[in-house]
């Protein structure tokens, strides 16, 4: 534990934790969607035929989901998402081509799935996160002569702010008055 | 000679060099016995300051042995063992008449640059691109000094290079950086960025009576430099920097904010430095001001903010409207180093504060290049690199 931080955690940091719950879920609803209306996921696809292999996908989602949700560490299996997530997009290429006439619908899809993988990508990311550790402790490096609290305004014994630097009197705080 | 010298971004290459020669007869030519890389040497490794040019020497942190003076130089002789400012100033201009010798109005020999840049030139630099002059730096075994019977601070013999080398920049800066905030004992002061120049305006304001000084950084081994001067310290790594300043302060955020970051804000940390990141790759936003955004939105209004981290160009999304509305006080600038030098000599010589605390890293001039990337990326604990040109054979030193 590095003893120069606090436990106020930036959004950035609390976010992941709190988003992977939300992938799990969604990765349970899209892969029962695949696995119960594979005829209905290909129409809106445009991936016609391909139906095996959507309830194929569609377990894969259902196992990633259930892998985040009841693993103590959600980690690996978001990015388990991650790359199942690259795996529906070379999916979608293969069927993106001249020869479908539904092409238009996968390039949607191909446009939906690069947004989830984003998510993913950074939620995965958040999660790996590991805080930078104190290699050497300049702890002891204070360059003052007395502990900090006796050099507080040191200084001010022969020192006083150039006038160009000082805030004029009538703006100063009523505080300091 | 041998001198660090630049041949594009990330190229910096020792090699040989003509000497330098007196060229006017208040020059001096000093041998250079310690010299630094500074933080704003890394914006200029980076690529990021324009009309530096291939061959440019770089170094303005400098100190040495004077070994020849120009006829006209009756402050200098052979012998003196002097630091050398990183402002050049010719000391008779209108600007350093009132000691504003950082915007000196002779001494950049490429004025014209600085009137289409800035509006108005600046002082010439040491090793810091043409805008600023052109003039080669100090990361070199000699540095030619102009102006000579000016600026140059002669150091007694009973002080290490180690205790008054910073007398250059750093140590001035962080101190004009405090002093700039006009602190009262009611004061918390919250500095951004714990590199070198944060490290000295955290001393410096806690020596100027403030109240609470909070240090603001993501680098273990900086906060922990910060801790040892008494200050609180934010890791924005992993705490929510403008939540826990409104803690420290009963909700109110710092009276004093101090930027010791500039133009090269982390880019990975928040959105809009990924937006200031993905710009300045497009060359359409030439600095990253994610700090200075979030000083405006932590100061308490009525507040001061002193900015003495470097900037160069163009920023957006500046939070403008909030820096009116709140009636902030910003002051900015580079260092005066004069107006301070003679002062804050005297609190090394007294033992008020040894400046030498914050080097982690001595090398000879042969090893810069290798150190800069260490310094840049912040590797092996690294907070500041001095170098010794004459001990280059030697390898690292420290």
């Amino acid at each position: 534990m590095n003893p120069y931080r606090s436990d106020h955690k930036p959004l950035r940091r609390r976010l992941p934790k709190q988003a992977a719950p939300g992938l799990g879920w969604f990765s349970i609803g899209l892969g029962v969607a695949e696995l119960l209306m594979p005829r209905l996921v290909a129409r809106a696809t445009g991936m016609h035929g391909s139906e095996t292999l959507l309830r194929l996908y569609g377990m894969r989602q259902i196992a990633t989901g259930i892998g985040i949700l009841s693993a103590p560490d959600p980690k690996p299996w978001v990015w388990g998402r991650v790359a199942g997530d690259a795996l529906d997009l070379l999916t979608l290429g293969a069927h993106a081509g001249p020869h479908n006439p539904h092409r238009m619908r996968t390039c949607t899809a191909m446009g939906v799935v690069a947004a989830v993988t984003a998510a993913d990508a950074a939620c995965a990311q958040g999660l790996s996160h590991r805080p930078l550790e104190l290699q050497r402790d300049y702890s002891d490096r204070s360059g003052l002569p007395r502990p900090p609290e006796q050099m507080r305004g040191a200084a001010l014994e022969d020192f006083r702010p150039p006038v160009d630097m000082r805030t004029p009197e009538p703006l100063r705080p009523y505080a300091v008055h | 000679m041998k001198a660090l010298c630049y041949h594009g971004k990330h190229d910096l290459r020792y090699e040989t060099v003509p000497d330098p020669k007196i060229e006017h007869g208040r020059d001096a030519i000093i041998k250079v016995t310690s010299c630094a890389i500074c933080g704003s040497d890394l914006h200029l490794f980076d690529g990021l300051i324009p009309m530096t040019k291939s061959g440019d020497i770089f170094g303005h942190e400098t100190m040495g042995e004077v070994v020849e003076v120009g006829p006209e130089n009756k402050k200098l002789k052979a012998g003196d063992r002097v630091v050398v400012p990183f402002t050049i100033a010719c000391g008779e201009c209108d600007q350093c008449r009132r000691g504003n010798f950082s915007v000196c109005e002779r001494s950049n020999r490429k004025k014209n640059l600085g009137d289409l840049v800035f509006g108005h030139t600046t002082a010439g630099l040491f090793g810091y691109s043409h805008l600023t002059g052109g003039y080669p730096g100090g990361q070199a075994e000699y540095l030619r000094v102009p102006f000579a019977d000016v600026a140059p601070i002669k150091v007694p013999d009973g002080l290490s290079d180690e205790q008054v080398l910073f007398l250059s920049d750093i140590f001035p800066t962080g101190w004009q950086a405090a002093v700039a905030c006009d602190i009262q004992p009611t004061d918390t002061v919250a500095i951004w960025g714990c590199g070198p120049v944060g490290q000295f305006a955290i001393r410096s304001a806690l020596l100027l009576g403030a109240k609470q000084v909070i240090a603001i950084d993501r680098v273990p081994e900086r906060l922990s430099m910060a801790a040892a001067a008494g200050a609180i310290t934010i890791d924005f790594d992993e705490e929510a920097v403008l939540e826990r300043l409104k803690d420290l302060t009963q909700g109110k955020g710092p009276e004093k904010c101090i930027d010791c970051v500039g133009m090269e804000a982390d880019v990975h940390r928040s959105i809009d430095s990924m937006y200031d990141g993905v710009k300045q790759m497009l060359k359409l936003e030439s600095d990253r001001p994610h700090v200075m955004r979030e000083i405006i939105y932590a100061c308490r209004p009525a507040g001061t903010i002193s900015m003495a981290g470097v900037y160069g160009g163009l920023v957006d999304k500046f939070p403008l409207g909030a820096l009116m509305n709140k009636g902030l006080t910003l002051r900015t600038g580079q260092t005066h180093v004069n107006r301070w030098a003679d002062d804050l000599l005297q609190r090394i010589e007294r033992g008020q504060i040894d400046p030498s605390f914050v080097i982690t890293h001595t090398v000879g001039l042969d090893q810069g290049p290798a150190m800069y990337k260490t310094f840049r990326d912040k590797q092996d604990a690294c907070v500041k690199v001095v170098m010794k040109p004459h001990a280059a054979q030697q390898g690292a030193l420290q």
